[in-house]
């Protein structure tokens, strides 16, 4: 893998379509690799600004690395309710820009739509994810990851329980 | 009354085998849902929002109260009013924004104006109209016909002969007092709203967010959880007692293993943490004495304030209000609350907290979610499997927090609601 400043495009959308591989074949310990021991994972609630703070704003989701492994653990049993059967996902991302590239690594844009089906019920999230990724060993890694929803509350989804 | 259902069997209690039954139907029926908007939403005190959501003068906020759009402000004296957000012209919404400031509403459609307190102050083409249009203030922003304030909880109803909220509140008062009192200045409202939907009966909410029974199993995960993470957990067992409040309201109250940051250490959050915590503790017992002191840092509530407001002080406090769109589908808004000025570190892991149970992304709340959905499927079974049972602990002196003492205090109250007399 190339230093951050020579990255291109389309290796940062390889990176990312294998991430939604991952998250679709449901390889969640896989997908856990692709993170940095120090990363965030965010999901604002709807009514916040897209840079809001988990320290004083109430969020959807604000997982450290620690709550993260734990999310995977979770939904990895068969006591996750919420996810068992589990659902079917299938996440697409489009729109993918490098906004801004780093000493340490870049800021990617993009665009989602993840479709989840369980009980003959289609749920559709819309919305926009901004990575901070790193260049580690050979490869990209993600050390944030927040995804900002174009929705005006979780209606009809009522909630998040597959990773976005 | 012809639209009165026949719900004679909308519950069946026999004390003398300590059977509590409720029918299924309740929780389906079209004809059952539009009399509860009559009997119940229509004449209860319900939730609006808390006044630290407009704390400046010319703040407001708009939303849906029982299926009417309605703006909650301040006006520059410091009075707040709840507003129909429609206009007295022609009807449309005047405010189309979630929440904001403003020295005055003006409605885009015609281009009338209004105080912030509802009042007319402008119309194009005033002169058109004949001289003491609005002398009989028909002219005015119409205000829900009852407003009022508890604890800085604020509340309307929509039947101006209701009883005052407070003696409708009844023996709930109390516990709002134990929400209101971990703050020496006010409670706030926290950013950021978890609005979601469920596709069930918004009763499914009301029983579930009182339900002391279904934790070890439902939230079986966020157990395994907190006993793998390190730290997390006070020597601490999960015990408690359940109660009837009064017309329909009910509360768990019970001591738990997780952290409190009013105020219940846990290793995980270090000695600075146990030292903040400390103070916080040392605090409440300079102001309440020890025995009421411990009682709110160490005891955890499930309030229900019939018919739809929850208010969970667990490992943060969450206030939670639902509505039926449809027998099988509610909308809900839930916000996090807390002391104005507790520090930032205590801030933090309060919503650190927060997000590990509750709401749409926790590890419990969606499992929930899930287990309202399925009971909503299995009433589909309605016609052969009547049924739902909340006998347990019926009978008992003191009913247990795992005991369904709560949901039998909120269908006695629905059921009476139900059968009373519909207006003349």
């Amino acid at each position: 893998m190339a230093a951050p400043h020579s990255i291109t495009r389309p290796e940062v959308e390889d990176f990312l379509y294998f991430e939604a591989e991952l998250l679709d074949d449901w390889r969640l310990e896989e997908w856990l690799t692709l993170f940095t021991d120090d990363a965030h994972y965010y999901v604002p609630s709807t009514d916040l600004a897209a840079d809001a703070s988990p320290d004083n704003s109430l969020f959807y989701i604000a997982d450290d690395r620690f709550r993260l492994e734990s999310r995977v653990t979770r939904l990895l049993k068969r006591t996750a309710h919420s996810e068992f059967p589990r659902s079917k996902t299938r996440h697409l991302i489009s729109n993918v820009r490098i906004r801004e590239r780093l000493a340490d690594g870049l800021i990617v844009g993009t665009a989602f739509i993840t479709y989840r089906s369980k009980d003959n019920v289609t749920d559709v999230f819309i919305g926009s994810t901004r990575y901070h990724l790193v260049t580690e060993g050979e490869g990209l890694k993600i050390a944030e990851k927040r995804c900002v929803l174009d929705l005006d509350g979780l209606r009809p989804q009522g909630r998040i329980s597959i990773l976005l | 009354m012809s639209e009165q259902l026949d719900l004679r069997e909308a519950i069946r209690v026999d004390s003398r085998r300590n059977l509590f039954k409720v029918s299924r139907r309740n929780f389906v029926e079209p004809d059952i849902l539009r009399l509860e908007g009559k009997q119940i939403f229509d004449r209860c005190w319900l939730y609006l929002g808390h006044t630290s959501e407009i704390g400046e003068p010319g703040d407001f906020v708009t939303r849906v109260v029982a299926g009417r759009p309605i703006i909650f402000t301040r006006d520059n004296d410091g009075e707040l009013h709840a507003l129909f957000n429609t206009c007295p012209h022609r009807g449309a919404q005047v405010c189309r924004e979630r929440q904001g400031n403003s020295k005055a509403f003006q409605c885009f459609y015609h281009g009338w104006t209004f105080a912030q307190n509802g009042a007319l102050r402008g119309q194009p083409g005033k002169e058109s109209y004949a001289d003491g249009f609005n002398n009989d203030g028909g002219g005015n922003m119409v205000h829900v016909p009852r407003f009022e304030i508890y604890r800085d909880f604020a509340f309307v109803c929509f039947d101006a002969g209701a009883a005052s909220l407070r003696d409708y509140l009844a023996d709930a008062r109390e516990y709002l007092d134990l929400v209101a009192d971990q703050s020496e200045v006010a409670m706030t409202i926290v950013g950021g709203t978890q609005e979601y939907s469920i596709r069930a009966n918004w009763k499914l909410l009301t029983e579930n967010s009182i339900d002391g029974y279904h934790a070890a199993t439902t939230h079986a995960t966020y157990l395994d959880y907190l006993k793998e993470s390190t730290g997390s957990l006070a020597k601490v067992p999960i015990n408690g007692i359940g109660k009837d409040l009064g017309n329909g309201h009910a509360v768990v109250e019970y001591s738990a293993p997780w952290g409190r940051p009013v105020a219940q250490w846990i290793p995980l959050w270090g000695e600075e943490g146990k030292r903040e915590v400390d103070a916080i503790h040392q605090r409440l017992i300079e102001r309440f004495g020890k025995e009421r002191a411990d009682r709110i840092a160490y005891r955890n509530r499930n309030l229900l304030i019939f018919p739809n407001l929850v208010i969970n002080d667990v490992m943060a406090i969450t206030v939670r209000t639902y509505y039926p769109t449809a027998p099988d589908l509610m909308q809900v808004n839930a916000w996090a609350i807390a002391p104005v000025e507790e520090s930032e570190w205590a801030r933090k892991f309060r919503l650190h907290n927060f997000l590990e149970f509750l709401g749409p992304g926790g590890f419990a709340t969606p499992d929930d979610v899930e287990a309202l959905e399925h009971c909503q499927r299995g009433f589909q079974n309605v016609k052969e499997a009547q049924w739902n049972d909340i006998s347990k602990g019926m009978g008992r002196e003191t009913p247990s927090f795992d005991d369904e003492v709560q949901m039998r205090a909120f269908w006695s109250h629905w059921n009476e609601q139900m059968l009373a007399p519909a207006e003349a």
